[in-house]
């Protein structure tokens, strides 16, 4: 029995750990030890608890005070006035911009519209603790299925709840195990997919660091119901504390009884082992990632065989998402109907997305199913950084699509964001402002396709390669007309014909950008002109005479000496040489000069010329 | 660990040390922390309630502080709460006054009406 009052929680996610969590907590230590208040107090390290662009960010219980962008220095602070007087530090507590103060973490608007399930535990308990896992309920599920449910139990109340994989093709989870729970195979497997490679996202990575219990057990359970005696996580490299974590849950279930032989005195078995992943996002790609595990190159197969028939080694196997398995010891805790009550007619249940881009409160959020658009982006995510508007949502990760102002009421569900050309995909959020231009936006997203390309086959590996091509020349300003419907044939062609996933969705940010923002590749094809004055080739600086004063630093600081002129006749850039680098306009002291829209008629003059005589050379 | 019944058991005592977090707390002891209650030995009261609490082992109390209460002339001041009841505020507390409200009190329910400065909210 201990003789803590406190319990200081401090979120050891990466997020606040990379704004520097660590010394924080060991500033705690000093600070405690020095007053004595050492017996009082418990620190206690937890996953993210979701704001994290206000890292270090800490939850104080009893009162479940939460205090944001915490440094070294304000900790002396909070140990006088909060832990030794009781009175929590105002200043460090989320405010609104009525100035509105919220205490309690309960009470911050972030939290309101949220519904945890998966992420219950994340940001509240230690993840490297077993017993808090348990604390919470952890292990109930997988005990009470062991001990009084057949594995067809299970698989039945996993299809009433309606539960839907969050990796990206929301399959339903029942279906997979069904098959293979009916295959006669000795031999099975299960596998958790937590490569997660999606530029942005860190969904899984955030439950696996915050709460890897739930997603081991949520793997044994399935592992019953399919009749696996065996598991593999399989997790990128480049995420060593997921790794660790999971590692670590792996070995206290197993000393506690949890995994193993005959677990709950079941017949029931079983072993998991981590597998780690280079970092190629083909090998997220169910069959890719089983090549991996089987020590081949990560190169997708074709489907069929479905892996529920032919997979990890020749055997019958599910592999399932990370968060889809979070999903499951709560599912059979409350009950198939309580998870159905959440959602849409077809998408049951909630969902995690990783907010990030222009978008205020960044971070990891859970929401119900069904939730809009507007609610996710301005009720949770706390709307737009600074004065710019909202314009365009990138879901379902770099080979997602992009929606607009006129979907904001659309309800987040597979079906509805899938008719509009977006999809749900594992849960990437990219927010984007009125400042972004939507083909420089498809080209960064189609770059990294072509990059992430297995090239195993023709349609993904040339196709892809040919419409970056041609979305490059369109932001250097040789686009010509044909372009646009050129790249609609041929991601729509790429689309059907690709092997995997990744070609087969790839061009959808393209097609998305080409559907709800035509008139920014007219601008930029017709009249040379990147309306937000992104793609350099199609904007210009310029020198405002009646503003300038004629000091010449700008003409001084220009890296390819561009800019010429004198006090009396004023400076002028020389389009031509100009490299766009924005310097001038950096320095100019009274701000004359102006980024413009559009090539600037020298330049537009200077490549007529070129093509004449190139057209004429050819004949 | 082999039946559900070894899991509750575990579950319990670890809910026990996650007490803090909002588990069931039958009682919240409320310790004035202000500056003049400090002057006056609210720590070693407050530190008298945490040994006393936990050398009972008495799993439903929580034992929290506050600012200053306004009453500087009955520092230190200490808040009894229990669900369903009107709060009992003791006054001048010492750590003796402290095992005798731990006693009578908290574990007996008993209030202890001499040690009583003001009760309700
Ligand atoms: C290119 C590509 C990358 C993928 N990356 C991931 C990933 O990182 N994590 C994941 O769970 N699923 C990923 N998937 C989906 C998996 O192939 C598979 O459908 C999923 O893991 C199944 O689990 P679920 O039914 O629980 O969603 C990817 C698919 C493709 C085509
Ligand atoms: S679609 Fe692309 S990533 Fe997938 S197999 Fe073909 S080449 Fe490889
Ligand atoms: S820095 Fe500004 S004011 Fe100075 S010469 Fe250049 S444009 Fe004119
Ligand atoms: S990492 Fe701390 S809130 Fe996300």
């Amino acid at each position: 029995m201990s003789l803590k009052r406190i319990d200081l929680l401090i979120c050891f996610g990466s997020g606040c750990l990379s704004a520097g969590a660590q010394k924080i907590k060991d500033r705690f230590y000093e600070v405690l030890q020095a007053k004595g208040l050492s017996s009082e107090i418990n620190i206690i390290e937890t996953g993210c608890m979701g704001p994290c662009d206000y890292g270090p960010v800490m939850v104080i219980y009893p009162e479940g005070i939460f205090y944001k962008k915490v440094t070294p220095d304000d900790v002396e602070e909070i140990v006088n006035e909060h832990f030794l007087k009781g009175r929590p530090v105002k200043r460090l507590m989320i405010q609104d911009e009525e100035d509105k103060t919220f205490f309690t973490q309960k009470e911050i608007p972030f939290y309101q519209k949220q519904v945890k399930v998966a992420l219950a535990n994340c940001g509240f308990i230690d993840p490297e603790s077993i017993e808090e896992y348990i604390a919470t309920g952890g292990y109930e599920a997988l005990g009470t299925v062991l001990t009084t449910m057949t594995p067809q139990q299970v698989i039945d109340v996993i299809k009433k709840s309606g539960l839907r994989g969050r990796g990206g093709g929301g399959f339903p989870t029942h279906l997979k195990w069904q098959m293979v729970h009916d295959n006669s195979s000795p031999e099975k497997y299960f596998i958790c997919n937590g490569d997660e490679g999606d530029p942005g996202a860190f969904m899984d990575r955030s439950l696996l660091e915050g709460d890897p219990h739930r997603v081991l057990e949520g793997m044994m359970i399935a592992a019953y119901a399919i009749g696996a005696k065996n598991g593999y996580f399989y997790i990128r490299a480049e995420y060593p504390l997921a790794i660790k974590r999971i590692k670590m849950a792996i070995e206290q279930a197993k000393k506690a009884g949890l995994a193993g032989n005959n677990i709950f005195g079941s017949d029931f078995s079983f072993e998991a082992e981590v597998r780690t992943g280079a970092g190629a996002f083909v090998c997220g790609e169910e069959t890719a990632l089983i090549q991996s595990i089987e020590g081949q190159r990560g190169n997708p197969t074709p489907k069929p065989p479905y892996p529920a028939v032919q997979g990890l080694y020749k055997k019958p196997t599910v592999v399932n998402n990370v968060e889809t398995l979070g999903n499951i010891p709560t599912i059979l805790l409350k009950g198939a109907d309580w998870f159905a009550s959440m959602g849409t007619e077809t998408s049951k249940g909630t969902k995690v997305f990783a907010l990030t881009g222009d978008i205020k409160n960044t971070g990891l959020v859970e929401v119900p199913m069904g939730i809009t658009l507007r609610e996710l982006i301005f009720d949770v995510g706390g709307g737009i950084i600074g004065d710019h508007k909202f314009k365009a949502v990138q879901l379902g990760g770099p080979s997602g699509g992009c929606l607009t102002t006129q979907h904001l009421d659309v309800p987040v569900d597979y079906e509805s964001l899938k008719e509009r050309g977006a999809m749900m995909g594992s849960g990437g959020v990219i927010v984007m402002n009125d400042e972004k231009c939507m083909v420089n936006v498809a080209k960064f997203f189609m770059d990294f396709c072509v990059d992430e390309s297995c090239g195993k086959c023709s349609p993904c590996r040339i196709g892809l390669k040919q419409m970056l091509e041609i979305l490059k020349r369109i932001d250097s300003g040789y686009g010509k007309e044909g372009d646009i419907e050129e790249l609609q044939r041929l991601g729509e062609t790429i689309s059907k014909l690709s092997l995997c996933g990744l070609g087969q969705t790839a061009p959808n940010p393209v097609l998305s950008t080409i559907r709800y923002f035509r008139d920014e590749y007219e601008a930029h094809i017709r009249d040379k002109s990147c309306a937000n004055k992104v793609c350099p080739d199609l904007m210009h600086f310029e020198i405002n005479k009646d503003k300038c004063i004629g000091c010449s630093l700008c003409s001084r600081k220009c890296p390819v000496q561009c800019i010429s002129g004198s006090r009396e006749e004023k400076y002028t850039i020389n389009q031509l040489p100009c490299i766009k680098c924005g310097t001038c306009m950096d320095v100019c002291p009274v701000k004359a000069i102006a980024k413009i829209p559009g090539m600037h008629s020298d330049v537009k003059a200077q490549r007529e010329a070129e093509e004449l005589q190139q057209q004429n050379q050819e004949e | 660990m082999k039946t559900l019944a070894d899991l509750k058991k575990i579950r319990e005592k670890a809910q026990e040390e996650m007490k803090l977090r909002g588990g069931n707390t039958r009682i919240k002891v409320v310790v004035g922390m202000g500056t003049s209650g400090i002057a006056m030995g609210a720590r070693e009261v407050m530190k008298t309630f945490l040994e006393e609490i936990a050398n009972r082992n008495l799993t439903d109390v929580l034992v929290t502080q506050t600012g200053e209460k306004g009453l500087s002339s009955l520092e230190p001041v200490v808040d009894v709460i229990e669900e369903g009841k009107p709060k009992v505020t003791y006054g001048n507390m010492t750590p003796e006054k402290v095992k005798k409200v731990v006693i009578e009190h908290i574990v007996n329910g008993r209030i202890v009406s001499d040690y009583v400065v003001a009760t309700g909210n």
